[in-house]
Formats: C-alpha cells, structure tokens, sequence
C-alpha cells in the first residue's frame, strides 16, 4: 500500500465515529432509553471525540487540505502538546472512550466504529506517525500599492514597448494584442 | 439561459425522477404498515414501525441502484447504441460516477432512519416484555407463541435478556450491525483526501461491498417483522377484539388468540438483477484482462515520462478513450487507469504515463527505466489492458467547429485527437464533419509534456507541407516562469520560433482570456454548433461551463463537455 499515512484515514473514521456515537446518545437520551446514563456519556464523548479530530494533521508530503474553519480548532489542540501529537495517546483514549457505548443497544454502533478507528490510529503510531498542526504562512504577502504606476511583481515576459507594436507583416505571429495602441511617445 | 437546459436539462431531469420514486417508495411502504394486519404491532411499537420499513424500501431500491452506474462495459456498450440517436443521452452515461455517489449519500441517509427507528423497536419491544402485568396488553402479546415459538409476535422472547444480546443473537440484528459497519468503512475511505492521495485503501476497503450485498441479502431470513397471520384476521378482528384482550381465547368469546408470522425476505428481488449483471462485469473485465498484450517499443521522455507501445489482437479504439492496465508482476490486484494517446488509424496502442506513484515507479523499473541498455523483448513484463472505455472525447467528431482545452496532464486524450485529426486528412477523408479544431493548452511548464510539443512540431510540419495551416489553430499557454527565463524570452522575441517549443506559434504567458477567445469564435462561425472539450481542473470547468452559456446567442451554440477522471 505505499506510502499511506493511516492517520489519514483513521481521522476520517473516527470523525464519522463521533458523529455516531453522539447521535446515537441523542436518541437514547431522548427516547428515554434504560440505559440512558450511557447514551448520555456516548454524547460527552462523542461530541469531545468530534471537537478533537476537526482539526486534520499536516501530512507528511504533499499538499494538506484543510477543513473549513479548522483554525481555531487546530489552536485549541496543539495547546495540549504531546497529548495530542502521539498518537498512540489518542489509540487509547479512542478505545477507553469507546467502552461504556457497548452496554446500550444505541451506542453500540458508534463504539465499535471508535474501536475500530482506534486501531487504525494504533497502526499510524506504530508506523512512527505523529499530528502536525496546519498553521498559515506566516510571512504576508507585500501590500500592492495603490498606485498603477507600481509595475506587476512578475510580468509576462514583454519585450519593451517599440517592439510591440504589431508589425502588418507578421499579424499572425503577434503573441499580444495590445487593447490600446502602444507608441513611444506614451 | 437555452444553453442551461441543453447542457443540464437531462442531469435534472433524471435527478428528479429519482427523488420521485424515492418519495414515492417511502411513503408507500409507510402507509402500508398502516393496516389493520400490523395492529397488534403497531400497539407495540407505534409509528416507529412505519419509519423502519418505510427507508427499507428505499434502500431495497437505492441498492439496486448503485451497482448500476460502476458496470463499465455495460454502459460503454449502452453509450455506443445511444449515440447514434442521441448525443445528448450519451453524455449524461459520463456522469456515472456522480450519480454512484449521490445514490451512495441517499442509502447512508435511509441507513441512518431505518437504524434509528429500529433503535425505538427494539427498546419498546424490551419494554412490553418487562411490564410484567397481564392487564397491559403489550406484555399480553409478548406472552403469545411463548410454547411453540413459531406464532409469536415480538422477536424478544424473553425478558431475562436485553436488546444487545438479541442484536447479536438474531440473524437480522446481526447482519445488520455487520453491513453497517462495512457501509461505514466504505464512506470513510471514499472521502476525496484519501481517495486521490492513498487510491488502494479506498479501492481495497470498497471491496466490503460484497460483504454488504451478502449481508444485505440474508438481512430478511430471519422475517423479524411480524404481523397477523390472514387466516388469524378472518377470525380474529384487532379492532373489535383488541379490548377485550384479558379474554382472548378463553370458550365463550368469538375472539381466539391471534397468530402471527413474519414477512418473507423481498430485498433479493430488487438486487439480483444488478448482482447478476455485475458479476457478469468483473467476468468481461477478467477475460478482456486475460487477453495477451505484447510491448512492442518503450521509449523514455524527459521529465518523467515513460511511453509504452503495445499490441493487442482485436482491440479497437477511438479517439479520446481510456484503458485500465495492471501489471501482475508488480501487483495482482491493482488496475490504474491511462489515457490512450495513439489514434484508431494506428496499428498499435499507446499510453504515456507518468511517474507518480509506487506502481508507475515499479513499471518504470520493469520496463528497464533505469538501464542503459537495450532489454531484449522478452524480459518485458507481461501486462494485462481492459477497455477502451468511452469519454466525452469521442463526440469530438461530431461537432462543425471543436474547441480543445487541456490544462496541464489534462492534454493527454488529445494527443489521440490531433493524431486522428491528421491521419483522416491524409488518408484525404472527404466524410470528415470537422472543419476547424481550435486548441488550447494551459501547462505550468512545458517540460513535462515534452512528447506532445514534439507531437505539434511533427503536425505543424506535415500542416505546412500540405498547406492546411488554417485547420489547426493552436494555442499554448504557459502559466508559470522564472525571472531568468523571462529575460531570455524577451530578446528572442523576434525569432521565427519560439524559444521553447520550437513551434512557430508563438507560446503565450498568463491565462487565456476566454471571453475574448469564445467572442472571436462565435463571430467567426456564426450559426454553427462549437464543442468545448475540457481536461482539466474543476475551477477551470465551471470557467467555461458559464462562458459556454453567456456566448451561446442565436446562432451559435457552445456545448460543454467535461472529461471525467
């Protein structure tokens, strides 16, 4: 399988896995289910399991595509430092918050897809993975003045302008189409 | 706005007439657990009996669906018989994979229903066998078929027990959590992040489809849904009988005990047919693999780029299409997909790939890449080719005036196109319906696609020699470049060719201003209908998608096609 960073996928799965869980605890809160306590704790979890995987890892190589908005959400977690960053942390906290889902019929799904994406975190760490925040660049770009007198940074390659004048003989080789007349005298 | 309807008309069209019957299944099947045969059901669990059975059916019917749209062959074969009726129906089989995607998001919502509703099922069905009192009629009708077990009525028979145990226990819970969770894993690694950067997860863990189906199948043995027996009905009538429920069967009443048996499973009706048809699929693809391909010439591009010239018996092309190859020295499961860059007037096929990836990386190394020598022809690998498969590139024929847009790798497909072009008018093709391609290619550097300017060079050459310069008009565009080179390009301004392809059309910088391009094509052909075919990025076909549609004005009508890879 190459090059695959599990981590990858082991955030999506467990991105699905806390919008479950936390539905899951929702309609047995809701349906006032026996067990209720559990679906209670499997909405905690599910919405603190959510809320931790938002925010997606810089990828090793390659472009990283954030997710909308994630900013904030990438503060917050690089804030805990190695608790976040080892994945091996989050292969446990993943599997011990999964539990308590298993003793209510409504929360079994999500526990077992939490489960489930705890191993492949499990897997990420092992292959030596760990969670990078996707900060912006933090250099700005120069301001444009306001001014057209300003030239472009880096213009099309033009020669200057007594050559771009657009020869009668050679129309059809003529790269630019000037909308207005260039002369010299301008 | 006409061009609206000519380019999305049938999309819309389609979509709404699945919606349609979606509505449809469901509030049918909701009303049908209305009746009076699921009473004694319904005392139980209410409406959430109907909002179970109701996305059941809808899933029945996306299930059957989806298996449809990733039939290649069929829809290939489909494409071919349409077209000469309707191009625009052909085009619509181009948007299989999105239709594939959107029934995929419509069973993930009817899962997430039916599974919720279930979830209230099964609780109050626990509940009716708690409520140990036998003056309520739900645990009265728990208690029914407790001796034989075969006319009972709730699926928990016992209240020593909960619903995880029965869950797991029951052929119907089980197989349900099992397919869920495939359908899951499937949605997660499907996600566009791990789809175009890890693409064997997302084609390995898409396989559990066979585990769906199987489950999806067996999911309704267990007939878990009761309701009353008809013979039951005939004697026994829910309405009048129900209140009198502490008397039921007991001599002297006219109400016996009802009788009660599950539904007999109906979801393999709706999938057997698109299981069948793409079993068959795989079998087409397997025997069309098994087909012997011989390299006959490899040839190492700069810049990374390896071509392969092959011969299989029997293949037959046209412009534009595409082949799967796999290469089962290098792995026995993985088929990549190329665009075929030879013409059909070739006698060989060609392909050139590009090396990204661990597979392209392993094929350049079997391919004798890195050797300097020459491989004897024999110590080539043994590969396997399937397709061709059919993109919007083969309308290209079709169409008075053509414009070709191809930004970056994006200009693969229409190598075969310009080669083809060519070929027809050598061979002096009167019943060539093309009268002026326009072409325009969008690259960050030209380096990369060195063979395709080579390809210009050698057509620019031939167009002068039979002076046929005015039925080609091509366009490069460079869209990134170095201080250095711009000084370079400066002076060489007034060369005959230009500086970097060595083409006598001169490469332009920047981007293309469309408005002013499509304005100048519609002047110049006025009442004629002009293709658009695009490769490239999404941005840039949602650019000329509203171009297509703002330019097309009495008269002249820009028709969009998109490749879709």
């Amino acid at each position: 399988m190459g090059k695959i960073e599990w981590a990858m996928w082991a955030n999506e799965q467990s991105l699905a896995a806390g919008l479950i869980y936390a539905t899951g605890g929702i309609v047995g809160v809701a349906g006032q289910f026996r067990g209720w306590q559990f679906a209670a704790f499997g909405i905690a979890a599910g919405v603190f399991v959510c809320l931790l995987e938002y925010p997606r890892s810089k990828r090793r190589k390659g472009t990283s595509v954030e997710r909308t908005g994630q900013y904030c959400f990438t503060v917050c977690v690089k804030a805990f430092g190695p608790l976040t960053r080892n994945y091996y942390v989050r292969a446990f906290l993943h599997a011990a918050l999964c539990v308590p889902g298993g003793f209510m019929l409504a929360t079994v799904l999500g526990c077992v897809c939490l489960g489930i994406a705890s191993l492949i975190y499990l897997s990420a760490a092992i292959h030596g993975e760990h969670w990078e925040p996707i900060l912006p660049r933090t250099e700005q770009p120069k301001s444009v003045g306001n001014s057209i007198k300003e030239p472009p940074q880096n213009p099309p390659p033009r020669p200057p302008p007594e050559l771009r004048r657009k020869k009668v003989d050679k129309l059809e080789t003529a790269v630019y189409d000037n909308p207005m007349s260039v002369t010299i005298n301008e | 706005m006409g061009n609206f309807a000519a380019n999305e008309g049938l999309s819309i069209f389609v979509i709404l007439v699945w919606l349609g019957i979606n509505a449809f299944l469901f509030v049918h099947f909701y009303m049908a657990f209305l009746v009076d045969r699921y009473y004694y059901t319904r005392v139980i669990l209410g409406h959430a009996l109907s909002w179970a059975r109701a996305p059941a059916a809808c899933l029945n019917f996306n299930c059957m669906l989806i298996l449809l749209p990733v039939c290649r062959n069929l829809l290939s074969f489909l494409r071919g018989s349409i077209q000469c009726c309707s191009r625009t129906a052909a085009r619509q089989l181009d948007r299989n994979l999105t239709f594939h995607k959107l029934v995929a998001y419509m069973i993930a919502l009817h899962t997430a229903i039916h599974i919720i509703a279930h979830l209230f099922n099964f609780e109050r069905f626990m509940d009716s066998q708690l409520m140990i009192n036998n003056s309520h009629l739900p645990y009265v009708l728990s208690q029914i078929g407790k001796n034989d077990n075969r006319s009972y009525l709730n699926p928990i028979r016992t209240n020593e027990t909960s619903q995880t145990i029965v869950m797991f226990t029951t052929i119907a819970g089980l197989t349900g959590v099992v397919i869920t969770l495939a359908l899951i894993l499937i949605i997660t690694s499907s996600m566009e992040v791990i789809r175009r950067s890890y693409f064997e997860v997302f084609w390995f863990t898409h396989h559990l489809f066979i585990v769906f189906f199987i489950g999806l199948v067996a999911h309704g043995i267990g007939r878990i849904v009761r309701g009353q027996t008809v013979e039951s009905i005939i004697v026994h009538d829910p309405k009048k009988c129900h209140s009198k429920f502490e008397t039921w069967g007991q001599s002297g009443t006219d109400c016996p005990k009802p009788d009660f048996a599950g539904n007999p499973p109906m979801t393999w009706k709706w999938v057997v047919g698109p299981m069948f048809l793409y079993v068959c699929e795989r079998l087409v693809r397997f025997y069309r693999s098994q087909q012997k391909v011989v390299i006959t010439k490899v040839v190492m591009h700069p810049s990374k780029t390896l071509e392969l010239q092959m011969k299989k018996k029997g293949f037959k092309m046209e412009v534009g299409q595409y082949v799967f190859m796999q290469c089962p020295s290098i792995s026995q499961l993985e088929w990549h997909p190329f665009t075929l860059t030879s013409a059909p007037e070739e006698d060989h096929l060609s392909v050139h790939i590009r090396i990204v990836g661990d597979w392209t990386q392993a094929l350049y190394t079997a391919c004798g890449g890195d050797k300097t020598v020459v491989l004897d022809a024999w110590t080539l690998p043994k590969l396997a080719v399937d397709g061709p498969f059919g993109t919007a590139s083969e309308d290209v024929f079709r169409y008075e005036v053509v414009m070709l847009v191809g930004a970056g790798i994006g200009v693969t497909p229409f190598a075969s196109v310009l080669k083809s072009v060519w070929y027809k008018h050598v061979q002096e093709n009167k019943n060539v319906f093309t009268k002026k391609i326009y072409f325009y290619w969008l690259c960050p550097e030209t380096q990369a696609f060195e063979w395709f300017a080579d390809l210009l060079q050698s057509l620019e050459r031939q167009m002068t020699e039979k002076d046929m310069r005015d039925f080609l008009s091509y366009n490069i565009y460079l869209t990134r470049w170095k201080d250095a080179e711009a000084a370079h390009f400066r002076v060489q301004y007034e060369a005959e060719n230009d500086p970097i392809t060595g083409l006598k059309q001169k490469t332009r910088y920047g981007k293309p201003n469309w408005d002013n391009e499509f304005s100048a094509i519609a002047t110049q052909h006025p009442g004629s209908k002009v293709g658009v075919f695009l490769c490239g990025p999404t941005a840039l076909a949602k650019a000329l998608g509203k171009q297509c549609i703002s330019h097309t004005e009495s008269g002249t009508e820009f028709i969009f096609n998109k490749e879709n890879f």
